[in-house]
């Protein structure tokens, strides 16, 4: 795994500053366009969420490239409230912002693999994984 | 009609260049066509959009940058739609799965409620309970004692559908539980009263009358706890009385008492029980009168009570629209001669 390249989500800026990073990312290791699309729309969700819930929070990639995988790895860590009930928050039609935000349950269907990790007072780690194909 | 399309880029790219050329209606009747497999296979937005943007560069190689980009920016706005569509069909596959999860509790309840209605000499029984969703909250119960007397409980949870009949197999264990016979009505809405008063939350109501039939004598014994009065049709005048009671729904305090009260039963005499998903039925936005039940049954009166029940409920379903608001509970006994 090659080192990470990492986004600090302070602002809502911050948000595009990491889509535009994670797409490049994305292009060079080769996901077409529709890809770099849901690659970005990930971004959006995990970076929003840190922008929305969080005190402050990372978007980290990280370029897979193994003997027989290739990919890209989204680390978000956030130091916040936490997630108390995981299960809830990954279901559909749950959101706390009412929004029509794709949420959680959307960033499971756009990417590949799906880890989270929350404490309740200290933060949440999700590790999300799109494999070229 | 040529075959199916092929759901793929290349089968886009030939459709497409087809309608370019020939801007014929089949071209767009074949690709609605595929919009609906499209559906069906779970293709998104997205992916339909970067299908064309692919067979776009490959019929026209010098397309200009500016709608390449444009393109690309469709495929980005089409993103939360797929995501939305992908919700959708999972929303839709668990409401089945609720559905046919909920029809097999039904028809357990169905089961566990089932009682069969006895045959009494000299008395004529009718019966029907339908209910408004896929459970029921109406309850009817029939106990032939070995005096020869007929017990009948008919009960009513305030509400309807899950919650409603979880509420109701409660009743029917509590009134399995009791001694057969020598149980008069008004110690079983006392001991009832008991059981719903420590077992339910008291955000529920439950009404319940309980009728004791003694051939012997030709007696009605009842009691009411909070329930729709039912009627007393009295052959010989032809008219029909209430069945005024007083009694507090069940479960409210644990020592109410309730009343008893008797009424003899002469010939070709009916006595008629009801809930209120009977006399609350709506034509449209008004509900109807209990005078029109009445109206309902005598039209049907010469029939055997069981077809009165039936064809007073089928009256109600078609006045409804076939839809009913509320369980529907309707049960006749006559005394034949």
């Amino acid at each position: 795994m090659k080192p990470q390249s990492c986004v600090n989500i302070k602002k809502e800026w911050d948000i595009v500053a990491a889509r535009q990073l994670g797409r490049d990312i994305a292009r060079k290791i080769g996901f077409g366009t529709v890809d770099q699309a849901r690659i970005a729309t990930t971004i959006s969700e995990l970076s929003r969420n840190i922008y929305l819930y969080a005190d402050h929070g990372q978007i980290c990639f990280e370029v897979i490239d193994t003997f027989d995988n290739k990919g890209l790895c989204i680390i978000a860590i956030d130091v916040g409230p936490g997630i108390e009930d995981i299960g809830q928050v990954l279901e559909d039609g749950y959101s706390t912002s009412g929004g029509l935000g794709a949420g959680l349950p959307g960033v499971k269907r756009l990417m590949d693999e799906f880890d989270i990790h929350s404490e309740v007072g200290k933060g949440t780690r999700i590790k999300t994984i799109k494999w070229l194909r | 009609m040529s075959s199916l399309l092929k759901l793929d880029t290349e089968g886009y790219k030939a459709l497409m260049k087809r309608y370019i050329e020939t801007r014929d209606e089949q071209s767009l009747y074949e690709i609605e066509q595929a919009s609906k497999l499209f559906i069906k296979n779970s293709i998104l937005p997205d992916e339909i959009v970067n299908m064309h943007i692919q067979s776009l560069k490959d019929l026209y190689p010098n397309l200009s940058e500016d709608i390449q980009y444009s393109m690309n920016f469709l495929l980005e706005a089409m993103i939360a739609y797929g995501i939305a569509h992908q919700e959708y069909q999972q929303l839709r596959e668990k409401q089945s799965e609720l559905k046919s999860e909920i029809s097999v509790a039904a028809s357990m309840q169905e089961t566990l409620l089932e009682t069969k209605k006895p045959t009494i000499d000299g008395l004529d029984i009718g019966v029907i309970s339908v209910p408004a969703h896929q459970m029921n909250g109406d309850y009817h119960h029939f106990v032939k004692g070995r005096d020869g007397s007929l017990g009948i409980a008919i009960a009513d949870v305030i509400g309807k559908g899950i919650p409603a009949a979880l509420c109701m197999s409660m009743i029917k264990y509590a009134m399995d539980s009791y001694p057969e016979d020598a149980m008069t009505p008004k110690a079983i809405l006392a001991n009832m009263n008991r059981v719903v008063e420590r077992n339910v939350d008291p955000s529920m109501f439950i009404t319940m009358f309980y009728a004791q039939y003694l051939p012997s004598d030709h007696t009605l014994r009842y009691a009411s706890a909070g329930h729709e009065p039912g009627f007393y049709y009295n052959s010989s005048q032809d008219t029909f009385e209430e069945l005024t009671t007083k009694g507090l729904v069940l479960g409210v305090t644990p020592d109410t008492t309730y009343p008893q009260y008797e009424l003899k039963i002469e010939s070709n005499d009916m006595v008629i029980l009801l809930t209120d998903g009977v006399t609350e039925c709506r034509d449209g936005e008004r509900f109807i009168e209990r005078q029109e039940v009445l109206d309902v049954i005598k039209r049907y009166a010469h029939l055997p009570v069981q077809k009165i029940v039936d064809q007073t409920f089928k009256y109600f379903e078609r006045l409804q629209d076939f839809e009913l608001r509320d369980d529907f509970t309707l049960l006749i006994l006559r005394r034949e001669v």
